[in-house]
Formats: C-alpha cells, structure tokens, sequence
C-alpha cells in the first residue's frame, strides 16, 4: 500500500476546507448565546427556541413542504410519461427536437423562466398563490425528471416488456406490471430531485409567489435583507441536518440492497 | 410392421399450422425477409438456421407479434395476424436473454401469464406448480431471477413461455447463454418436454449442432431467404447447394466439369489427372460445370492405393488436427487442391499411422460425393 504523504492530508484538508467550512461556521454561531452573529458569547439553544415561536416562519416552512410534495409528484408523472414516450416511442415526427427541448429548461436562467411564468400567469389572469407556485416548479422539475428516468430507461432491456406483452399483458399493463417496478429506483430518485429543487428555490418562486403564500426560501431572503438573525442560523442548520439525514439514509439503503444482490448472485453461481 | 415416421410435411392432406405466404420485410431500405413462403405444421420442432442478420430473428418475431410483414401473408392455424397483436396471439416466445422479470419470485414469473387471463388462483397455483416440477424447479420457486444460475434461469424462461399451453412456443437462441455441456443436456431436456406437452416449436439458432439435435427440420438461412428445408438427415447428406453444404458441417468442395457415363457421371477436377465418378439423382448437360461436395468422415486414408474405391487420388499430409475423438488430415492434392479426411481415433496416439509430410491415398464410394450445380 502506497504511504499517506503530507501532500495528499494537505490537498484533501484544504479541498473539505473550502466545501465545508462556511457551513461549519454557521452551525457553531447557530448555538450562540448573543444577538450579535459573528461575536461569541456562549453556549445556547436560545435560537432555536425561539424559531419555533415565529409563526411566519413556521408558516412559510409548512407552505414549502406543501409545495414541494404536489410539486415533485406531478413533475415525477410527467417527466416519467414524456421520457417514456421519447425513450420508448420509436420514431415519429420531430423527436429529436422534442428530446433536445425537454432539457432546455436545464440550462434555461431561473429569471427568465420565472419572469415568462409570471407573464402567463398575469395574461390568463390566474391569481398568484400556492397553487401557481406549484406550477412553476412542476414546469422547471419535471425536465429533471425526465432526464433521471430516461437515463433508467435507454439501459433497460426492451425484451422485459415484449415478454409481457407475449404473456397476455395490454402495453398499459405491461407499463405497470414490469416497466414500473424495474424503474421504479430511477422514479423515486427523480422525486427526491425534484422534491430538492422545490424546497430551495428562491428565485422562480419569488416570481411566482403571491401575497397569500410565501415559501421558506423567500421568507429567510427577505429576513436576511434587514440583517441576519442568529434564528436564521439555526434555521439553516435545521435544514442542514434534514438534508444530511436524508442523503445518508439514501446513500445506505442503496449500498446495502447493491451488496446483498451481490450476495445472491454469487450464492446462485455457487449452487449452480 | 412399419413404424410411422413423423412427417406432416409430406402428406399433402395435411393442415399446416403455420404458414408464411409471400412474406417479405423491409425496414427502411434494407430488406430482411424476402419473398418468404413456408408451412410448419403442428408439433414440430422447427429450426431457423443460419448466420447473424439473416433474418432468421425477424421471422420469429413477425410470428410472436413484435413485427409486421411488409407484404404478404401470416397465418397460424388459418387465421390471418396481421392485425393480431402479441397478447392476443396464443404464441409464446422464450427470449434470447430470458426477459425474467427482475422484481418477481420465480414462481410469479411462472404465474404472470397466467393471472393475466384471469384464472382461478388454484388453477394457476396447480399449473405453475406443474411447470415447476416439469421444468425442475420446486426447490427455487421462492427465488429471485438473480438468485439462481444462468441454466436455473433458461428453465424458468421456458417454463414462464409454456405455462400458458401456447399452440406455438417460439425460442430464441434458447441455450447461447450456456456452457456447451450444460447446453446438451438442455437440448435433450427440451426435445424431452416438447414430445410431453405436444407443442410445436420453432427455434432460432445459429449453432448447426444445436439445430440437428433438437428439429424435426432445419430451415437453412441466408439473406432473407430459406436456402433448403430438410430434416436433419437430408440437410447433412443431401444439401441443395453449396452454400447449405459448406453452413452444415465440414465439408470438401471441388470445382469440376461432369460429363454423363452410363449410370454415372464423369467427373473431370483438374487437368491431367485420372476422372472422379459420381452417381446424382439429378441430371446435369454434358460439359456442365459443377461442384463436388465430400465430407471428411466419407474420405478413406490409406497408404497403398485402395485396390476397390470407386475414386482415389495421391496427396501429401500437411496438416494434422488432433480432436480426441477423431483426427483431421489435411491432404494436398497434386494440383494444389486441400482435402480433409477425417478417421476416428479408435487406437490410442501412439499407435498412429501417419504423421506430417506422409504421401498416403484418399479414397471414397462413387455415391459419397454430392454433385451440386454451381
């Protein structure tokens, strides 16, 4: 084994440094005794107390969850029905320009997708709330979607679906029986990643926003303008945590069912 | 008394179950199957051979549903599926990579067909568990596709196609996943459990072994074309053509000009030297050029000249294959032509008689050699 040098601990210091130091910073001042955000004063759990009595901020926090959940699930059907169809469809008129469009909004500014749904919004006089905020990120997800299912579903074998077709199944069924539970890692991954593009978008949602609904993401911009709380800080490090929790358990669940397919496999050669 | 030999396809009362009526495919410019007119009849074990792109795939899919004749006509058991699509057609097909389906028990795979027409549970209980037991399976119907082996597999593939008693169970290159002792087994086991069920089969492959094995006839392929239907037999012995001769097996083939000689024919192969003879039921002009097919194993080596043999000639060894069972000699003939004679290795090595450079004698029957018109 090759020796660990002093030039390897410096680079991966230095490189962790750089991705994690600013976070590290804004949990410890999250714990801080004093008003002030960037002068220690001891040890506290103040903030935190008290952001759970800021109702504007606890209605923000649950508008986001609502958002998000009807957000990402319409986005996962219909990013997994157009992927479906541009993967699967075989060839028909302008589908490559209908696979290049669906990853436009990819690289598409978040301002101008914002701004153009603002404009249809205001045109069709549809009065800005919860539900255009929805819509919006359904539009700006769904592509996401259809890209994580579609990477799924070019590797899949096509054979799979053809034997359902032969054993009696109608295309829907064999949709639902087969295609669906073997894709079914790529769909819930893609939920996950639309769930995650809802939940800290800032810009389209402030776009699309109205009086009567604001989304987290908006409410701790507009909190931050007038100076950072230290409430702010423990807010952050609530989400830090969420998000941690979520990636690790993701990441574990994944490792173990890799490893115990494994397992089978080389149990199955084995009594061969 | 005489035994009845299998053969629907000679007796013209006869109903066909499948049959192909000028079926031609196109995709795009290229065309895969052209032309294409053949009957198969019911529990039959037929075999498409022939090299990859031949269309030999495409023609069992246009049976399973998946592809639609550009021309012509498909009919299984009289009735035109044109319109019919795969889940409707009472034909099944065991995918070349298997096709289980990943997330369900060995015995939900064997059930899938099944549930899908809507059977009674305890029917389909009492069927998978046939299928399971027919197929050897009882021990893994628990499993997980993943969680058995690649021959466990193949068997769970071809117990899912029959579970349904199709009328037609197509198979696509059904052991090219598997080692060649475990394919033989499956061969038998096959042939074994297509002569219980009474299914007709229709297997795809391109391992002339395999095809000789299992079918009742082989339908040799090439370009979109069905060269020459025959039985096994027929195919090896007596091949329509060169192409046919050369795909079956080895063979030897030498370009010559025949010339009519009583019963036989004359058969002049190269310039100053001695004639072969041949008999051939089928009758070519004098002077007409033709091809002389020969299989090693009908070729006799000899170190004097045989005193009997209808043809002889001298060559050189240049070559030895050593197989185990048998050994081929490549033997230069002296106008520069190769021939291959195959013996049986009946004694052990040590005791071979001839070796390298050896100048030894090719002898073989008059009705050995096949005339093929070129």
């Amino acid at each position: 084994m090759r020796r660990f040098s002093w030039f390897n601990a410096t680079s991966l210091t230095l490189g962790f440094a750089f991705l994690y130091l600013p976070m590290i910073i804004l949990i410890i001042y999250s714990f801080n005794e004093s008003r002030l955000v960037t002068v220690w004063a001891g040890f506290s759990t103040q903030w935190y107390i008290s952001l759970l009595q800021n109702q504007s901020f606890l209605d923000a926090a649950w508008v986001t969850v609502k958002v998000a959940i009807a957000s990402s699930t319409i986005a996962t059907v219909l990013g997994t029905m157009a992927a479906y169809v541009l993967v699967r469809g075989g060839r028909f008129m302008g589908r490559t320009l209908f696979s290049g469009m669906i990853y436009a909004p990819l690289v598409m500014p978040e301002v101008i997708t914002g701004l153009s749904l603002l404009l249809l919004f205001i045109g069709i006089g549809l009065d800005r709330g919860i539900f255009t905020i929805i819509l919006a990120h359904t539009t700006f997800s769904m592509c996401f979607v259809s890209v994580v299912v579609s990477s799924r579903l070019v590797s899949f074998d096509n054979s799979l679906e053809e034997a359902a077709l032969d054993l009696g199944c109608s295309p829907f069924d064999a949709f639902r029986l087969v295609t669906l539970p073997i894709i079914a890692p790529a769909v819930i991954s893609g939920w996950l990643l639309a769930f995650t593009l809802s939940l800290d978008d800032l810009v389209i949602a402030s776009f699309t926003a109205g009086p009567s609904a604001t989304t987290l993401p908006i409410r701790i911009f507009s909190a931050v303008r007038m100076g950072v709380s230290p409430e702010i800080n423990a807010l952050s490090t609530i989400m830090i945590g969420i998000v941690t929790v979520g990636v690790v358990t993701a990441s574990i669940v994944t490792k173990r069912s890799s490893i115990a397919q494994k397992r089978d496999e080389q149990a199955a050669a084995r009594t061969a | 008394m005489a035994q009845t030999v299998f053969a629907p396809w000679d007796d013209p009362q006869a109903k066909p179950l499948i049959q192909f009526k000028n079926v031609t495919k196109r995709f795009g410019d290229f065309v895969a199957i052209e032309n294409l007119t053949q009957d198969i009849y019911e529990r039959e074990f037929f075999a498409l051979l022939g090299p990859s792109g031949c269309g030999k795939t495409t023609l069992m899919r246009m049976l399973a549903g998946f592809e639609r004749a550009s021309e012509g006509q498909i009919l299984i058991a009289g009735q035109d599926m044109a319109a019919v699509p795969p889940n409707k057609r009472a034909v099944n097909m065991m995918f070349q990579s298997y096709a289980l389906f990943p997330h369900l028990s060995i015995w939900e795979n064997i059930a899938f067909g099944l549930k899908r027409e809507g059977k009674p549970k305890d029917e389909i209980a009492a069927r998978v568990d046939e299928m399971l037991r027919l197929t050897r399976l009882e021990k893994f119907a628990k499993r997980k596709p993943h969680q058995i082996s690649g021959g466990q597999r193949q068997r769970v593939a071809l117990a899912r196609s029959l579970a349904k008693a199709p009328k037609l169970l197509l198979l696509d290159e059904p052991l090219g996943a598997l080692d060649k002792k475990l394919r033989q087994d499956t061969q038998f086991e096959l042939m074994d459990i297509q002569e219980k069920t009474g299914t007709t089969f229709v297997i795809v492959t391109h391992d002339q072994e395999e095809a000789m094995t299992v079918s009742s006839r082989v339908a040799v392929m090439d370009e979109g074309r069905i060269i020459q239907v025959a039985t096994p037999a027929q195919i090896y012995e007596a091949p329509n053509s060169v192409y046919v001769a050369d795909f079956i097996g080895e063979v030897n083939i030498i370009g010559a000009v025949a010339t009519r000689e009583g019963e036989s024919y004359r058969i002049d192969w190269a310039e100053g030297q001695p004639p072969f003879t041949a008999k051939t039921a089928t009758g070519f002009a004098d002077g007409q050029r033709c091809h002389l097919a020969i299989r090693p194993e009908k070729v006799a080596i000899s170190e004097e000249r045989p005193t009997d043999a209808a043809n002889a000639v001298e060559g050189q060894i240049i070559d030895i294959a050593y197989l185990g069972n048998i050994s081929t000699y490549y033997v230069k003939l002296a106008n520069g032509q190769m021939i291959k004679a195959q013996t049986a290795n009946t004694r052990r090595l040590s005791r071979r008689s001839f070796t390298w450079e050896d100048r030894v004698w090719l002898s073989w029957t008059e009705t050995a050699a096949i005339m093929l018109e070129t």
